[in-house]
C-alpha cells in the first residue's frame, strides 16, 4: 500500500496569471488535423447504433475493463487522496506551464536531446518529416502515441514518401485495416477477433494462411511482422505520458514492450508530445504512475515503463528529438475554467464507463478524441466555429450522468465541462436557431409566475391529444425525437399550483383518484 | 420544522402527485408546509442545455421566491427531485458568477445551503428512516444520476424504502447506469438516449418488479415512456408517493404513472 509524496504543489505553484503566456508564440492557433468528424454526433450515431456488432464489441470489452478498474482501484485506500494529488499537481502546472516548459527544454538540450516547438499540427508534422529525411530513413516505427493520431502523422508522412509503421497492436490492426481509431487506449476495441483474424489475412504480408482468431496466434503473427520492422527501422516516433520538467525525463508506459524495442533499437527518437504532459519534478511520476495503470487498463501496474533523458553514449538512440505541440491547447490554457480539460492523462477510464460511448463507439465522435473528455477537448482544441460545425455537437454527446467524473483519476469536472463547452455552443450562433428561440421563449415564461401559470393553461391541449388512453404517442418534431420510442402521459387536470390554491395542501382524503 | 415545497416545474405540471406526496408526507410527520405560490423553474433546463445567460433570470426569480429560507423565514426548502436539487446547489451560484452578479451568487448560495433533496431532508435533516408508510408491492429502485453523483444521496432513498412495511425491495442491475434521460439529451440525442434507456428497462423488467420507483419525475417520466410505450405493465412511481401511502389511508399504486398512463378514468378528472 503506497502513500503519496507531494512536494506540496499547492505551494510550488506560482503565477495564477500564466493563462495567457505559455512561453509560446503569443497568438494561440485553434487545433487541426484529426480533431473534428464530418458529420454532427447525432447523424454519426444514428448509424453506429445500427451496428449490432459493434455494440456487442464495445458492451463486452468496457465491461472488461470497468470491473478490472474498479476491482484494482478498491485496493488502495489512499485513492482519493491519490486523485486529489494528482489534480493538484496538474493544476499547478497549468498555473506556470511557461516555466515549466523552458525548465524541460533546458534540461532535455543539456542531456544531449534537441527541442523543436510547433504552433499546430502542419507544424509538427513537417518538423518530424523533415527529421525523418535528414537521417536518410523512408520509413519509421511508432510507438502508440495520440499526439500522432492527433496531427495525422502517418499521412503527413506518407506524402513525404516515408512509411510508418505502427507497432502497437492495436494500432496494427486499425492500420492495416484501413481504419481509425476508436479508443484513447484500446484503439481496436471496436473490433473482435475474428475480425482480427480477417484483417491480418488480408493485409499482413507473409502471414500464415492457416492463422487461426486466437488470440496468443493473433498476437505471434504480429510480433513476428513487427520483429522484422524493429531489426530494420533507423527512425522511431513515440508520444510521451509524462515529462518531467526538473530532469528533462520523457516517460512511456505500455503493456506489450513493443514501446521498449522502438525507444532502445532505432538509433534516432523522435517524441511530439504535447505541452500539457509535463509534470513538475522526477517524484511527481509516482502519483501519476498508480493512477495511470490503475485507470486505464486495470492492472496495478503496467508491464513496461521507459524513461529517458535526453541521450546516452553507446546506449539507446544516440539522436533524440522532441517536438513540443501547441495545437490549439494555448487557447485552451486561457481559458481559466476550461483549462482543467488539459490536466487529461488520456487514461481512458472516462470513455469506459460512459453509457453514451459504450453505445455509439468512438468514431461517432468524429476527433481521435472520443468519449466524455473528447466531447470537451476536441471542441476546446479547435473552437467551435458556428451551429454547423461537427464539434458544436460534442459537447451535448452526453446525458451529464457524471459516471466521467468519479471515474477520473485527476478529478476532472468532465460534466461541468460539458456544460461550458455546450454554452459555447450556443455562443457561437451568428443568430438566433430555432432551439435559441425556444429556449429564449421558454425562459421568458418561466422567470415570471403568472406568465408560467397561463402556459400551464397550455396542458389541457395535451388532456386532449391524449385521449381516453391517457397517454400521448405521437408529437411533432422536434418532440418527436422523444415520442418515437416513449410515451408522455396525460398532464393531470390540476397543477400542484392549483391544487395548493384550492386546498391549502390540506386534503389527506381526496386523492387523484376519485 | 417550517418547510417550503420547491414543486419543480415538471412536478408541478406533470406530475402533481409528486408534489402532494410531500406535502402529505410532511404533514403526517407533523411539520408545517408552505407552498411558495410565485416559484416557477430552477432554470435547470437551460444551464444544462448551454443557456446559461438566459438562465439568470430564472436562477434570480428562484433565489427571491425561496430567499425566505435564508432569512429564517423557512428552516428548510424541499424538493422531490434530485436534479433540481442538485441545479441549486451546484449550478446556480455557477451560473451568476459567470454573468458577473457576485451578489446574486451568494445569496444562491444561501438558498442553497438549505435546499434539500426529499430523502436528504428526511434522513439528514429530519432523522427518520421509517415515515411509516405501507406500500404492499414488488418495487425496484433505480438511483438517478443526479441524486447519486450530483448530490451523494447514496442509500439514503434504499434506507427509507426498507422501512416501509408490505413493501418487497429487489435490486435493479447495474442500477447506477443512467437512464438515458438526460433532459435535453433525450431528444436532441433520441437515438442514443433510447439504447440506454433499453438497457435500463430490460433490467427493470428483469426484477420482476411491479413498480420502479425513484426520486426524479424526469428519469421516471422516461423510463416509464418507455415501459408504456411496450404495454410492459411496470408503472413508474416516485419515491414520495410510495413514502407517503399508509394503509389507513389512500395510496398507492395507482397514484403513479403506470407504464407512463395515469390510470385514473379519464372522466374523473376535472
Amino acid at each position: 500500500m503506497s502513500t503519496t509524496d507531494l512536494g506540496m504543489p499547492a505551494v510550488r505553484g506560482g503565477a495564477r496569471d500564466g493563462s495567457r503566456d505559455t512561453g509560446l508564440p503569443t497568438h494561440s492557433v485553434a487545433g487541426q488535423g484529426n480533431l473534428r468528424g464530418t458529420t454532427s454526433f447525432p447523424r454519426a450515431a444514428h448509424e453506429k447504433l445500427a451496428d449490432t456488432q459493434l455494440r456487442r464489441n464495445l458492451g463486452k470489452a468496457t465491461g472488461i475493463i470497468r470491473g478490472k478498474r474498479a476491482g484494482v482501484v478498491a485496493e488502495l485506500d489512499d485513492w482519493e487522496e491519490l486523485r486529489l494529488a494528482g489534480s493538484a499537481l496538474k493544476a499547478d502546472v497549468m498555473a506556470r506551464l511557461p516555466e515549466l516548459l523552458e525548465q524541460l527544454e533546458e534540461n532535455v538540450t543539456a542531456r544531449g536531446g534537441h527541442v523543436h516547438w510547433a504552433r499546430d499540427a502542419a507544424e509538427a508534422n513537417a518538423v518530424v518529416a523533415e527529421l525523418v529525411r535528414a537521417t536518410g530513413s523512408d520509413e519509421v516505427v511508432k510507438v502508440k502515441s495520440m499526439a500522432t493520431q492527433e496531427t495525422g502523422l502517418n499521412e503527413a508522412l506518407a506524402e513525404q514518401g516515408i512509411t510508418a509503421w505502427e507497432t502497437d497492436l492495436a494500432e496494427l490492426i486499425v492500420q492495416l485495416g484501413h481504419d481509425a481509431p476508436s479508443h484513447i487506449l484500446v484503439p481496436a476495441i471496436h473490433r473482435n477477433r475474428s475480425e482480427i483474424r480477417e484483417i491480418f489475412l488480408r493485409e499482413m504480408p507473409g502471414v500464415d494462411p492457416a492463422l487461426s482468431d486466437d488470440p496468443r496466434e493473433l498476437a505471434m503473427a504480429a510480433r513476428a511482422h513487427l520483429r522484422r520492422k524493429f531489426l530494420t527501422a533507423k527512425v522511431a516516433v513515440s508520444g510521451a505520458n509524462f515529462a518531467v520538467a526538473d530532469t528533462g525525463t520523457l516517460c512511456v508506459v505500455e503493456s506489450e514492450g513493443n514501446g521498449r524495442m522502438c525507444l532502445t533499437l532505432p538509433g534516432t527518437l523522435i517524441t511530439l508530445m504535447g505541452v500539457e504532459k509535463l509534470v513538475p519534478t522526477f517524484s511527481d511520476l509516482e502519483v501519476f504512475l498508480q493512477l495511470l495503470p490503475r485507470s486505464s487498463t486495470g492492472e496495478r501496474m503496467n508491464p513496461y515503463t521507459s524513461t529517458w533523458t535526453g541521450v546516452t553514449p553507446g546506449d539507446g538512440p544516440q539522436e533524440f528529438h522532441l517536438v513540443l505541440l501547441d495545437n490549439g491547447r494555448s487557447a485552451v490554457l486561457a481559458d481559466e475554467d476550461g483549462r482543467a480539460a488539459l490536466h487529461c492523462i488520456r487514461c481512458s477510464a472516462c470513455l469506459n464507463v460512459c453509457p453514451v460511448y459504450e453505445r455509439v463507439g468512438g468514431h461517432a465522435y468524429g476527433s481521435v478524441y472520443p468519449g466524455p473528455i473528447g466531447a470537451v477537448l476536441s471542441p476546446m482544441l479547435t473552437g467551435i466555429s458556428g451551429p454547423d460545425d461537427p464539434n458544436a455537437s460534442l459537447p451535448y454527446a452526453s446525458s451529464l450522468c457524471g459516471a466521467c467524473f468519479d471515474a477520473c483519476p485527476v478529478r476532472i469536472d468532465i460534466p461541468n465541462l460539458l456544460v461550458q463547452q455546450r454554452a459555447a455552443s450556443v455562443e457561437s450562433h451568428p443568430r438566433p436557431t430555432a432551439q435559441d428561440l425556444a429556449l429564449r421563449a421558454a425562459a421568458l415564461v418561466m422567470s415570471s409566475p403568472g406568465r408560467f401559470a397561463a402556459a400551464e393553461k397550455g396542458l389541457a391541449l395535451g388532456r386532449l391529444l391524449a385521449g381516453r388512453e391517457g397517454r400521448i404517442s405521437s408529437l411533432p418534431w422536434p418532440l418527436s425525437h422523444w415520442t418515437d420510442s416513449r410515451d408522455v402521459p396525460a398532464p393531470p387536470a390540476e397543477t400542484a399550483r392549483q391544487w395548493w390554491a384550492r386546498t391549502g395542501g390540506h386534503d389527506e382524503q381526496d386523492g387523484e383518484r376519485s | 420544522m417550517k418547510i417550503a415545497v420547491m414543486a419543480t416545474c415538471l412536478g408541478d405540471a406533470m406530475f402533481p402527485q409528486a408534489v402532494k406526496a410531500t406535502v402529505r408526507l410532511l404533514h403526517r410527520l407533523g411539520h408545517e408546509v408552505v407552498f411558495p405560490e410565485g416559484q416557477t423553474c430552477c432554470g435547470q433546463m437551460h444551464v444544462n442545455t448551454g443557456y446559461l445567460r438566459e438562465a439568470v433570470p430564472l436562477v434570480r426569480h428562484h433565489v427571491e421566491v425561496f430567499e425566505p429560507v435564508a432569512d429564517g423565514g423557512w428552516d428548510a426548502v424541499v424538493a422531490p427531485s434530485g436534479s433540481c436539487t442538485g441545479c441549486v446547489r451546484h449550478q446556480h451560484a455557477v451560473v451568476a458568477r459567470r454573468a458577473g452578479d457576485e451578489v446574486l451568487a451568494e445569496r444562491a448560495e444561501a438558498v442553497a445551503a438549505r435546499t434539500y433533496e426529499l430523502s436528504e431532508l428526511l434522513v439528514d435533516v429530519l432523522g427518520v428512516t421509517d415515515v411509516g408508510a405501507h406500500y404492499p408491492h414488488r418495487v425496484t429502485y433505480h438511483p438517478t444520476c443526479h441524486s447519486l453523483r450530483m448530490l451523494r444521496v447514496a442509500d439514503k432513498p434504499l434506507r427509507l424504502l426498507r422501512a416501509v412495511r408490505g413493501l418487497e425491495l429487489v435490486e435493479l442491475p447495474d442500477a447506477e447506469v443512467c437512464c438515458g434521460f438526460g433532459g435535453t439529451f433525450a431528444v436532441k440525442n433520441g437515438e442514443t438516449s433510447t439504447a440506454m434507456l433499453a438497457d435500463k428497462m430490460r433490467n427493470v423488467l428483469g426484477t420482476r418488479a411491479e413498480v420502479c420507483t425513484a426520486g426524479d419525475s424526469s428519469c421516471l417520466m422516461h423510463i416509464g415512456g418507455g415501459l408504456g410505450r411496450l404495454r410492459t405493465g411496470v408503472r413508474t412511481v416516485h419515491l414520495a408517493e410510495i413514502l407517503a401511502s399508509t394503509e389507513a389511508g389512500r395510496t398507492p399504486a395507482a397514484a403513479g404513472t403506470p407504464g407512463g398512463v395515469r390510470d385514473e378514468p379519464v372522466e374523473a378528472q376535472r
